[in-house]
Protein backbone atom coordinates (compact mmCIF):
# COMPACT_ATOMS: atom_id res chain seq x y z
CA UNK A 1 0.00 0.00 0.00
CA UNK A 2 2.64 2.19 -1.19
CA UNK A 3 -0.25 4.97 -2.69
CA UNK A 4 1.03 5.16 -6.24
CA UNK A 5 -1.55 3.29 -7.54
CA UNK A 6 -4.82 4.76 -8.46
CA UNK A 7 -7.00 4.11 -5.45
CA UNK A 8 -9.69 2.23 -7.47
CA UNK A 9 -7.25 -0.17 -8.64
CA UNK A 10 -6.25 -1.18 -4.89
CA UNK A 11 -9.81 -0.94 -4.30
CA UNK A 12 -11.13 -3.84 -6.61
CA UNK A 13 -7.88 -5.56 -5.62
CA UNK A 14 -8.95 -5.27 -2.14
CA UNK A 15 -12.40 -6.36 -3.04
CA UNK A 16 -11.23 -9.38 -5.29
CA UNK A 17 -8.87 -10.34 -2.79
CA UNK A 18 -12.06 -10.23 0.58
CA UNK A 19 -14.36 -11.91 -2.00
CA UNK A 20 -11.62 -14.91 -2.60
CA UNK A 21 -11.09 -15.01 1.16
CA UNK A 22 -15.04 -15.38 1.41
CA UNK A 23 -15.17 -17.60 -0.94
CA UNK A 24 -12.60 -20.08 0.60
CA UNK A 25 -14.00 -19.93 4.25
CA UNK A 26 -17.15 -20.88 2.80
CA UNK A 27 -16.25 -23.74 0.66
CA UNK A 28 -14.10 -24.93 3.68
CA UNK A 29 -17.35 -24.81 6.04
CA UNK A 30 -19.68 -26.08 3.26
CA UNK A 31 -17.37 -29.26 2.39
CA UNK A 32 -17.21 -29.87 6.33
CA UNK A 33 -21.04 -29.16 6.46
CA UNK A 34 -20.44 -26.35 9.54
CA UNK A 35 -24.56 -26.00 9.42
CA UNK A 36 -27.46 -27.34 10.45
CA UNK A 37 -30.30 -28.95 8.85
CA UNK A 38 -33.13 -26.29 9.81
CA UNK A 39 -30.76 -23.24 8.22
CA UNK A 40 -30.08 -25.27 4.93
CA UNK A 41 -33.38 -27.08 4.63
CA UNK A 42 -34.74 -22.92 5.44
CA UNK A 43 -32.66 -21.65 2.38
CA UNK A 44 -33.74 -24.63 0.50
CA UNK A 45 -37.20 -24.03 1.13
CA UNK A 46 -36.67 -19.92 0.29
CA UNK A 47 -34.76 -20.49 -2.72
CA UNK A 48 -36.31 -23.16 -4.13
CA UNK A 49 -40.41 -23.03 -3.40
CA UNK A 50 -40.41 -19.08 -3.56
CA UNK A 51 -39.09 -19.69 -7.10
CA UNK A 52 -41.54 -21.16 -7.84
CA UNK A 53 -43.61 -19.24 -10.10
CA UNK A 54 -41.17 -17.29 -11.39
CA UNK A 55 -39.54 -20.42 -12.84
CA UNK A 56 -42.42 -21.96 -14.42
CA UNK A 57 -43.14 -18.81 -16.23
CA UNK A 58 -39.69 -18.01 -17.17
CA UNK A 59 -39.53 -22.08 -18.52
CA UNK A 60 -42.73 -22.06 -19.91
CA UNK A 61 -42.71 -18.88 -21.91
CA UNK A 62 -38.80 -19.22 -23.24
CA UNK A 63 -39.64 -22.51 -24.39
CA UNK A 64 -42.89 -21.12 -26.16
CA UNK A 65 -41.55 -18.41 -28.08
CA UNK A 66 -38.08 -20.59 -28.91
CA UNK A 67 -41.06 -22.58 -30.51
CA UNK A 68 -42.79 -20.44 -32.42
CA UNK A 69 -39.84 -18.29 -33.60
CA UNK A 70 -38.50 -21.90 -34.61
CA UNK A 71 -41.27 -23.45 -36.11
CA UNK A 72 -41.39 -19.97 -38.48
CA UNK A 73 -37.63 -20.55 -39.94
CA UNK A 74 -38.03 -23.71 -40.13
CA UNK A 75 -41.36 -23.76 -42.41
CA UNK A 76 -39.91 -22.01 -45.01
CA UNK A 77 -37.46 -25.09 -45.67
CA UNK A 78 -40.30 -27.30 -44.68
CA UNK A 79 -38.57 -29.04 -41.59
CA UNK A 80 -41.13 -27.72 -39.56
CA UNK A 81 -40.88 -31.23 -37.11
CA UNK A 82 -37.28 -30.07 -36.67
CA UNK A 83 -38.62 -27.56 -34.32
CA UNK A 84 -38.93 -29.18 -30.82
CA UNK A 85 -35.40 -30.85 -31.30
CA UNK A 86 -34.10 -26.66 -31.65
CA UNK A 87 -36.35 -25.88 -28.54
CA UNK A 88 -34.99 -28.95 -26.55
CA UNK A 89 -31.45 -28.89 -27.44
CA UNK A 90 -31.35 -25.08 -26.63
CA UNK A 91 -33.37 -25.11 -23.40
CA UNK A 92 -31.16 -27.94 -21.94
CA UNK A 93 -27.80 -26.49 -22.51
CA UNK A 94 -28.31 -22.46 -22.47
CA UNK A 95 -31.38 -21.09 -21.90
CA UNK A 96 -32.80 -23.17 -19.38
CA UNK A 97 -29.71 -22.74 -16.98
CA UNK A 98 -28.98 -19.17 -18.03
CA UNK A 99 -32.47 -17.95 -17.94
CA UNK A 100 -33.28 -19.59 -14.53
CA UNK A 101 -30.18 -18.65 -12.65
CA UNK A 102 -30.63 -14.89 -13.66
CA UNK A 103 -34.10 -14.86 -12.76
CA UNK A 104 -33.05 -16.37 -9.27
CA UNK A 105 -29.91 -13.67 -8.97
CA UNK A 106 -32.68 -11.17 -9.25
CA UNK A 107 -35.02 -12.60 -6.76
CA UNK A 108 -32.74 -14.59 -4.57
CA UNK A 109 -29.42 -12.64 -4.82
CA UNK A 110 -31.22 -9.03 -4.08
CA UNK A 111 -32.58 -10.73 -0.87
CA UNK A 112 -29.71 -12.19 0.48
CA UNK A 113 -27.47 -9.29 -0.20
CA UNK A 114 -30.81 -6.82 1.60
CA UNK A 115 -31.12 -9.70 4.28
CA UNK A 116 -27.03 -9.81 5.27
CA UNK A 117 -26.65 -6.05 4.58
CA UNK A 118 -29.34 -4.81 6.73
CA UNK A 119 -28.30 -7.57 9.20
CA UNK A 120 -24.29 -6.16 9.00
CA UNK A 121 -25.56 -2.42 9.27
CA UNK A 122 -27.86 -2.76 12.23
CA UNK A 123 -24.68 -4.84 14.07
CA UNK A 124 -26.41 -8.12 14.26
CA UNK A 125 -23.23 -9.98 11.91
CA UNK A 126 -21.12 -8.15 15.15
CA UNK A 127 -23.45 -9.98 17.55
CA UNK A 128 -23.51 -13.37 16.18
CA UNK A 129 -19.62 -13.25 16.64
CA UNK A 130 -19.62 -12.25 19.84
CA UNK A 131 -21.96 -15.22 20.08
CA UNK A 132 -19.19 -17.53 19.51
CA UNK A 133 -20.76 -17.88 15.91
CA UNK A 134 -18.67 -17.79 12.90
CA UNK A 135 -20.66 -15.66 10.24
CA UNK A 136 -19.93 -17.78 7.49
CA UNK A 137 -21.18 -20.94 9.20
CA UNK A 138 -24.28 -19.27 10.28
CA UNK A 139 -25.36 -17.07 7.32
CA UNK A 140 -23.05 -17.86 3.87
CA UNK A 141 -22.86 -21.60 4.00
CA UNK A 142 -26.38 -22.45 4.18
CA UNK A 143 -26.68 -20.46 1.73
CA UNK A 144 -24.44 -21.73 -0.66
CA UNK A 145 -25.16 -24.89 0.13
CA UNK A 146 -28.97 -24.16 -0.71
CA UNK A 147 -27.31 -22.62 -4.36
CA UNK A 148 -25.94 -25.99 -5.12
CA UNK A 149 -28.71 -27.93 -4.39
CA UNK A 150 -31.21 -25.97 -5.61
CA UNK A 151 -30.13 -24.60 -9.00
CA UNK A 152 -29.93 -27.97 -10.72
CA UNK A 153 -33.65 -28.42 -9.05
CA UNK A 154 -35.21 -25.35 -10.89
CA UNK A 155 -32.99 -25.99 -14.01
CA UNK A 156 -34.71 -29.16 -14.83
CA UNK A 157 -37.91 -28.30 -13.92
CA UNK A 158 -37.49 -24.76 -16.16
CA UNK A 159 -36.18 -27.07 -19.01
CA UNK A 160 -38.98 -29.34 -18.94
CA UNK A 161 -41.65 -27.00 -18.63
CA UNK A 162 -40.16 -25.21 -22.08
CA UNK A 163 -40.08 -28.11 -23.90
CA UNK A 164 -43.77 -29.23 -22.73
CA UNK A 165 -44.77 -26.04 -23.45
CA UNK A 166 -43.60 -25.42 -26.96
CA UNK A 167 -45.01 -29.12 -27.68
CA UNK A 168 -48.22 -27.84 -27.21
CA UNK A 169 -47.60 -24.64 -28.92
CA UNK A 170 -46.13 -26.41 -31.93
CA UNK A 171 -48.39 -29.40 -31.86
CA UNK A 172 -51.74 -27.52 -30.68
CA UNK A 173 -51.20 -24.49 -32.27
CA UNK A 174 -48.82 -24.45 -35.50
CA UNK A 175 -50.05 -27.92 -36.28
CA UNK A 176 -46.65 -30.02 -36.32
CA UNK A 177 -46.45 -33.52 -36.35
CA UNK A 178 -46.29 -34.86 -32.88
CA UNK A 179 -44.86 -38.30 -33.58
CA UNK A 180 -41.73 -36.98 -35.82
CA UNK A 181 -41.34 -33.96 -33.02
CA UNK A 182 -40.49 -36.07 -30.55
CA UNK A 183 -38.80 -38.98 -32.39
CA UNK A 184 -36.36 -35.66 -33.47
CA UNK A 185 -36.10 -34.22 -30.25
CA UNK A 186 -34.77 -37.42 -29.04
CA UNK A 187 -32.28 -38.45 -31.47
CA UNK A 188 -30.69 -34.88 -31.38
CA UNK A 189 -30.58 -33.80 -27.93
CA UNK A 190 -27.44 -35.81 -26.27
CA UNK A 191 -26.87 -37.00 -22.99
CA UNK A 192 -23.92 -34.08 -22.95
CA UNK A 193 -26.61 -31.15 -23.50
CA UNK A 194 -28.33 -32.46 -20.34
CA UNK A 195 -25.48 -33.19 -18.36
CA UNK A 196 -23.79 -29.09 -19.24
CA UNK A 197 -26.66 -27.91 -18.77
CA UNK A 198 -27.21 -29.16 -15.23
CA UNK A 199 -23.57 -28.95 -14.42
CA UNK A 200 -23.53 -25.08 -15.43
CA UNK A 201 -26.64 -24.60 -12.82
CA UNK A 202 -25.06 -25.98 -10.22
CA UNK A 203 -22.16 -23.40 -10.62
CA UNK A 204 -24.64 -20.64 -11.20
CA UNK A 205 -26.37 -21.69 -7.89
CA UNK A 206 -22.48 -21.28 -6.04
CA UNK A 207 -22.12 -17.90 -8.18
CA UNK A 208 -25.36 -16.13 -6.90
CA UNK A 209 -25.11 -17.48 -3.01
CA UNK A 210 -21.83 -16.16 -2.72
CA UNK A 211 -21.78 -13.07 -4.80
CA UNK A 212 -25.32 -11.81 -2.53
CA UNK A 213 -23.64 -12.92 0.66
CA UNK A 214 -20.18 -10.92 -0.05
CA UNK A 215 -22.33 -7.88 -1.00
CA UNK A 216 -24.61 -8.06 1.88
CA UNK A 217 -21.68 -8.50 4.30
CA UNK A 218 -19.53 -6.19 3.00
CA UNK A 219 -22.44 -2.99 2.49
CA UNK A 220 -21.67 0.51 3.23
CA UNK A 221 -23.47 1.95 6.34
CA UNK A 222 -26.96 3.19 6.15
CA UNK A 223 -29.85 2.19 3.58
CA UNK A 224 -27.98 3.45 1.20
CA UNK A 225 -24.97 0.97 1.75
CA UNK A 226 -28.19 -1.77 1.41
CA UNK A 227 -29.37 -0.52 -1.66
CA UNK A 228 -26.45 -0.18 -3.51
CA UNK A 229 -25.14 -3.97 -2.50
CA UNK A 230 -28.49 -5.11 -3.45
CA UNK A 231 -27.83 -3.78 -6.68
CA UNK A 232 -24.66 -4.66 -6.95
CA UNK A 233 -25.55 -8.89 -5.67
CA UNK A 234 -28.24 -8.62 -8.98
CA UNK A 235 -25.61 -6.80 -11.43
CA UNK A 236 -22.34 -8.61 -10.49
CA UNK A 237 -24.21 -11.77 -10.52
CA UNK A 238 -25.89 -12.04 -13.46
CA UNK A 239 -22.50 -10.56 -15.51
CA UNK A 240 -20.86 -13.31 -13.85
CA UNK A 241 -23.33 -15.83 -14.87
CA UNK A 242 -23.26 -14.11 -18.56
CA UNK A 243 -19.62 -14.62 -18.75
CA UNK A 244 -18.90 -17.76 -17.47
CA UNK A 245 -21.68 -19.49 -19.62
CA UNK A 246 -19.45 -18.82 -22.43
CA UNK A 247 -16.80 -20.22 -21.01
CA UNK A 248 -18.34 -23.29 -19.78
CA UNK A 249 -19.95 -23.76 -23.10
CA UNK A 250 -16.59 -23.86 -24.97
CA UNK A 251 -15.20 -26.03 -22.17
CA UNK A 252 -17.77 -28.38 -20.65
CA UNK A 253 -19.16 -29.59 -23.99
CA UNK A 254 -15.25 -30.91 -24.80
CA UNK A 255 -14.79 -31.84 -21.04
CA UNK A 256 -17.66 -34.14 -20.78
CA UNK A 257 -17.72 -35.54 -24.16
CA UNK A 258 -13.97 -37.04 -22.59
CA UNK A 259 -15.39 -38.11 -19.62
CA UNK A 260 -18.05 -40.05 -21.02
CA UNK B 1 -8.22 -9.98 33.25
CA UNK B 2 -8.20 -7.81 30.35
CA UNK B 3 -4.66 -5.55 29.44
CA UNK B 4 -4.33 -2.92 26.27
CA UNK B 5 -0.91 -2.38 25.34
CA UNK B 6 0.11 0.22 23.32
CA UNK B 7 -3.30 0.29 20.82
CA UNK B 8 -3.25 2.29 17.63
CA UNK B 9 -6.09 2.36 15.50
CA UNK B 10 -6.91 4.31 12.30
CA UNK B 11 -9.58 4.47 10.21
CA UNK B 12 -8.28 5.14 6.19
CA UNK B 13 -6.17 7.99 6.96
CA UNK B 14 -7.62 9.30 10.32
CA UNK B 15 -6.19 8.46 13.20
CA UNK B 16 -8.49 6.70 15.67
CA UNK B 17 -6.68 5.90 18.97
CA UNK B 18 -2.95 6.21 19.99
CA UNK B 19 -1.00 4.33 22.45
CA UNK B 20 -3.56 3.04 24.41
CA UNK B 21 -2.86 1.17 27.48
CA UNK B 22 -4.72 -0.32 30.46
CA UNK B 23 -5.40 -3.04 32.44
CA UNK B 24 -8.72 -4.17 33.35
CA UNK B 25 -8.35 -6.41 37.09
CA UNK B 26 -11.21 -9.82 36.87
CA UNK B 27 -14.73 -8.50 38.86
CA UNK B 28 -13.73 -4.99 38.21
CA UNK B 29 -16.17 -2.77 36.72
CA UNK B 30 -14.52 -0.30 34.41
CA UNK B 31 -16.22 2.83 32.58
CA UNK B 32 -15.05 4.19 29.52
CA UNK B 33 -15.62 7.91 28.82
CA UNK B 34 -14.99 10.15 26.72
CA UNK B 35 -16.48 12.47 23.84
CA UNK B 36 -18.59 10.88 20.81
CA UNK B 37 -16.33 9.75 17.89
CA UNK B 38 -13.51 9.98 20.25
CA UNK B 39 -13.14 6.01 19.62
CA UNK B 40 -14.24 4.55 23.01
CA UNK B 41 -16.77 1.86 20.66
CA UNK B 42 -13.85 1.05 18.47
CA UNK B 43 -11.88 0.42 21.63
CA UNK B 44 -14.49 -1.90 23.09
CA UNK B 45 -14.68 -3.45 19.59
CA UNK B 46 -10.98 -4.19 19.91
CA UNK B 47 -11.36 -5.90 23.44
CA UNK B 48 -13.36 -8.80 21.64
CA UNK B 49 -11.91 -9.08 18.72
CA UNK B 50 -14.60 -7.71 16.11
CA UNK B 51 -11.90 -4.93 15.24
CA UNK B 52 -7.70 -5.78 15.33
CA UNK B 53 -5.33 -2.92 15.98
CA UNK B 54 -3.00 -1.58 13.61
CA UNK B 55 -0.29 -2.02 16.36
CA UNK B 56 -0.29 -2.88 19.86
CA UNK B 57 -1.61 -5.84 21.91
CA UNK B 58 -4.96 -7.13 23.54
CA UNK B 59 -4.55 -9.72 26.32
CA UNK B 60 -7.54 -11.53 26.99
CA UNK B 61 -6.50 -13.26 30.87
CA UNK B 62 -2.83 -13.75 29.56
CA UNK B 63 -3.97 -14.74 26.00
CA UNK B 64 -2.65 -12.21 23.30
CA UNK B 65 -5.51 -12.13 20.81
CA UNK B 66 -4.47 -9.77 18.23
CA UNK B 67 -3.53 -11.39 14.56
CA UNK B 68 -5.93 -14.61 15.87
CA UNK B 69 -8.46 -15.39 12.94
CA UNK B 70 -11.93 -15.32 13.24
CA UNK B 71 -12.11 -18.97 14.14
CA UNK B 72 -9.52 -18.87 17.12
CA UNK B 73 -11.41 -16.05 18.00
CA UNK B 74 -14.35 -18.02 18.38
CA UNK B 75 -13.18 -20.02 21.36
CA UNK B 76 -11.59 -16.47 23.38
CA UNK B 77 -15.17 -14.69 22.80
CA UNK B 78 -16.94 -17.51 24.84
CA UNK B 79 -16.14 -15.48 27.48
CA UNK B 80 -17.88 -12.36 26.76
CA UNK B 81 -21.13 -11.19 26.61
CA UNK B 82 -21.78 -8.11 24.51
CA UNK B 83 -24.44 -5.46 24.70
CA UNK B 84 -24.52 -3.08 21.56
CA UNK B 85 -25.43 -0.32 21.18
CA UNK B 86 -28.82 -0.87 19.32
CA UNK B 87 -29.37 -4.04 21.34
CA UNK B 88 -28.99 -5.59 17.81
CA UNK B 89 -31.20 -8.23 17.72
CA UNK B 90 -32.46 -10.59 15.20
CA UNK B 91 -35.25 -9.08 14.03
CA UNK B 92 -36.27 -12.55 12.29
CA UNK B 93 -36.66 -14.10 15.69
CA UNK B 94 -38.93 -13.76 18.60
CA UNK B 95 -37.59 -12.34 21.88
CA UNK B 96 -37.10 -16.37 23.35
CA UNK B 97 -35.61 -17.23 20.13
CA UNK B 98 -32.62 -14.16 20.59
CA UNK B 99 -32.01 -15.27 23.73
CA UNK B 100 -31.59 -18.80 23.41
CA UNK B 101 -29.77 -18.40 20.07
CA UNK B 102 -26.47 -18.54 22.40
CA UNK B 103 -27.19 -21.93 23.96
CA UNK B 104 -29.00 -23.57 21.16
CA UNK B 105 -25.72 -22.92 18.87
CA UNK B 106 -23.34 -24.52 21.62
CA UNK B 107 -25.19 -27.70 21.77
CA UNK B 108 -25.05 -28.37 24.66
CA UNK B 109 -28.32 -28.38 27.03
CA UNK B 110 -31.82 -30.04 26.07
CA UNK B 111 -34.92 -27.61 25.09
CA UNK B 112 -35.89 -27.94 28.01
CA UNK B 113 -32.42 -26.53 29.96
CA UNK B 114 -32.40 -24.03 27.33
CA UNK B 115 -36.14 -22.94 28.26
CA UNK B 116 -35.56 -22.53 31.72
CA UNK B 117 -32.59 -20.69 31.45
CA UNK B 118 -34.09 -17.88 28.71
CA UNK B 119 -36.80 -17.44 31.43
CA UNK B 120 -34.51 -17.40 34.18
CA UNK B 121 -32.40 -14.40 32.13
CA UNK B 122 -35.87 -12.86 31.06
CA UNK B 123 -36.81 -12.53 34.83
CA UNK B 124 -33.17 -11.42 35.79
CA UNK B 125 -33.75 -8.12 33.47
CA UNK B 126 -37.14 -7.89 34.40
CA UNK B 127 -38.86 -8.76 31.11
CA UNK B 128 -40.66 -12.13 32.35
CA UNK B 129 -43.34 -13.54 29.90
CA UNK B 130 -41.76 -11.63 26.86
CA UNK B 131 -40.94 -14.59 25.32
CA UNK B 132 -43.14 -14.74 22.47
CA UNK B 133 -42.59 -11.28 21.29
CA UNK B 134 -40.63 -9.93 18.23
CA UNK B 135 -38.20 -7.45 18.64
CA UNK B 136 -40.18 -4.41 16.62
CA UNK B 137 -42.66 -4.99 19.51
CA UNK B 138 -40.79 -3.67 22.49
CA UNK B 139 -39.76 -0.32 23.11
CA UNK B 140 -35.82 0.83 22.96
CA UNK B 141 -35.33 0.05 27.41
CA UNK B 142 -36.93 -3.56 26.37
CA UNK B 143 -34.50 -4.18 23.74
CA UNK B 144 -31.96 -2.99 25.32
CA UNK B 145 -32.69 -5.51 28.36
CA UNK B 146 -33.70 -8.57 25.95
CA UNK B 147 -29.87 -7.39 24.57
CA UNK B 148 -28.59 -8.20 28.06
CA UNK B 149 -30.36 -11.34 28.62
CA UNK B 150 -29.01 -12.52 25.54
CA UNK B 151 -25.38 -11.33 26.50
CA UNK B 152 -25.94 -12.82 30.17
CA UNK B 153 -27.84 -16.15 29.02
CA UNK B 154 -24.09 -18.08 29.00
CA UNK B 155 -22.98 -17.03 32.02
CA UNK B 156 -19.86 -15.17 30.52
CA UNK B 157 -16.62 -13.96 33.20
CA UNK B 158 -16.73 -10.25 31.18
CA UNK B 159 -19.75 -8.41 29.66
CA UNK B 160 -19.22 -5.49 28.07
CA UNK B 161 -21.79 -2.42 27.37
CA UNK B 162 -22.00 -0.09 24.49
CA UNK B 163 -23.66 2.69 25.67
CA UNK B 164 -26.28 0.79 27.75
CA UNK B 165 -28.29 3.71 28.05
CA UNK B 166 -27.46 6.11 25.09
CA UNK B 167 -31.23 7.53 23.80
CA UNK B 168 -33.41 6.66 27.04
CA UNK B 169 -35.42 8.61 29.42
CA UNK B 170 -33.44 9.06 32.95
CA UNK B 171 -36.08 6.60 34.36
CA UNK B 172 -35.02 3.57 32.52
CA UNK B 173 -31.51 4.49 31.91
CA UNK B 174 -31.49 4.27 36.37
CA UNK B 175 -33.33 1.16 35.52
CA UNK B 176 -30.36 -0.02 33.33
CA UNK B 177 -27.89 1.26 35.51
CA UNK B 178 -29.27 -1.12 38.23
CA UNK B 179 -29.70 -3.78 36.65
CA UNK B 180 -25.75 -3.51 35.44
CA UNK B 181 -24.72 -3.36 39.20
CA UNK B 182 -26.82 -6.77 39.46
CA UNK B 183 -25.78 -8.49 36.91
CA UNK B 184 -21.69 -7.63 37.98
CA UNK B 185 -22.37 -8.48 41.58
CA UNK B 186 -25.12 -11.77 41.02
CA UNK B 187 -22.97 -13.48 38.43
CA UNK B 188 -19.65 -11.81 39.31
CA UNK B 189 -19.03 -10.88 36.10
CA UNK B 190 -16.51 -8.36 34.90
CA UNK B 191 -17.84 -5.67 33.57
CA UNK B 192 -16.98 -2.62 30.75
CA UNK B 193 -19.44 0.21 29.75
CA UNK B 194 -18.71 2.42 27.37
CA UNK B 195 -20.77 5.65 28.41
CA UNK B 196 -20.85 9.94 27.91
CA UNK B 197 -24.04 9.26 30.87
CA UNK B 198 -21.91 11.16 33.77
CA UNK B 199 -24.39 9.81 36.38
CA UNK B 200 -23.85 5.82 35.19
CA UNK B 201 -20.37 6.33 35.32
CA UNK B 202 -20.74 7.47 38.07
CA UNK B 203 -22.71 4.70 39.47
CA UNK B 204 -21.45 1.90 38.32
CA UNK B 205 -17.94 2.38 37.99
CA UNK B 206 -15.19 0.79 40.10
CA UNK B 207 -12.55 2.67 37.88
CA UNK B 208 -13.17 4.82 35.18
CA UNK B 209 -10.78 5.63 32.26
CA UNK B 210 -11.08 8.68 30.27
CA UNK B 211 -10.19 8.96 26.20
CA UNK B 212 -9.11 12.22 25.27
CA UNK B 213 -7.50 13.38 22.09
CA UNK B 214 -7.26 9.78 20.85
CA UNK B 215 -5.01 8.48 24.06
CA UNK B 216 -5.89 7.70 27.89
CA UNK B 217 -6.34 10.93 29.77
CA UNK B 218 -6.72 9.53 33.16
CA UNK B 219 -7.66 6.24 34.93
CA UNK B 220 -8.47 6.04 38.50
CA UNK B 221 -11.24 5.31 40.95
CA UNK B 222 -14.69 7.14 40.41
CA UNK B 223 -14.14 9.81 43.18
CA UNK B 224 -10.47 10.62 41.83
CA UNK B 225 -11.92 11.04 38.21
CA UNK B 226 -14.35 13.10 39.35
CA UNK B 227 -13.16 15.40 41.93
CA UNK B 228 -10.30 16.04 39.70
CA UNK B 229 -9.10 19.46 38.85
CA UNK B 230 -7.99 18.58 35.59
CA UNK B 231 -9.30 21.33 33.81
CA UNK B 232 -10.13 18.86 30.36
CA UNK B 233 -11.81 16.11 33.05
CA UNK B 234 -13.92 18.90 34.58
CA UNK B 235 -15.44 20.47 31.19
CA UNK B 236 -16.07 17.03 30.31
CA UNK B 237 -18.10 15.56 33.48
CA UNK B 238 -19.93 19.20 33.68
CA UNK B 239 -20.63 19.02 29.66
CA UNK B 240 -19.10 22.64 29.22
CA UNK B 241 -18.70 23.44 25.61
CA UNK B 242 -15.35 25.45 24.00
CA UNK B 243 -16.99 27.09 21.19
CA UNK B 244 -13.64 27.30 19.55
CA UNK B 245 -13.04 23.62 19.99
CA UNK B 246 -16.80 22.22 19.48
CA UNK B 247 -16.74 19.80 16.64
CA UNK B 248 -20.16 17.73 15.86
Amino acid sequence: MNGSQPSFIRDWLGGLGQFALLAREAFGAAFRFRTSWPDLIQQIYFMGVKSQSVVIITGAFTGMVLGAQSFMQFHKVGMESATLAVVSVSMCSELGPVLTALMVAGRVGAAMAAELGTMRVTEQIDALRTMATHPVDYLVTPRLLAGFIVLPLLTAESIAIGITAAYFVGVYLLGVDPTYSWAHMLRHTDNIDVLTGITKSILFGGMIAIIGSYKGMNCGEGAEGVGRATTQAVVYSSIAILISNFFLTLSLGQLLTQLL
Amino acid sequence: MIEVRQLCRSFGPRPILENVSFRIERGESTVIIGRSGGGKSVLLKHLIGLLMPDSGEVLIAGENITGMNERELLRVRSRFGMVFQGAALFDSMTVAENVAFPLVRQRQLTAAQIATRVSEALEMVELPGTEAKRPSELSGGMRKRVGLARAIVYRPEIVIYDEPTTGLDPVVSDSIDKLIIRVRDTLRVTSVVVTHDMRSARRVGNRVVMLHNRRVHVTGSPEEVFNSSDPIVQQFINGISNPKEVTF
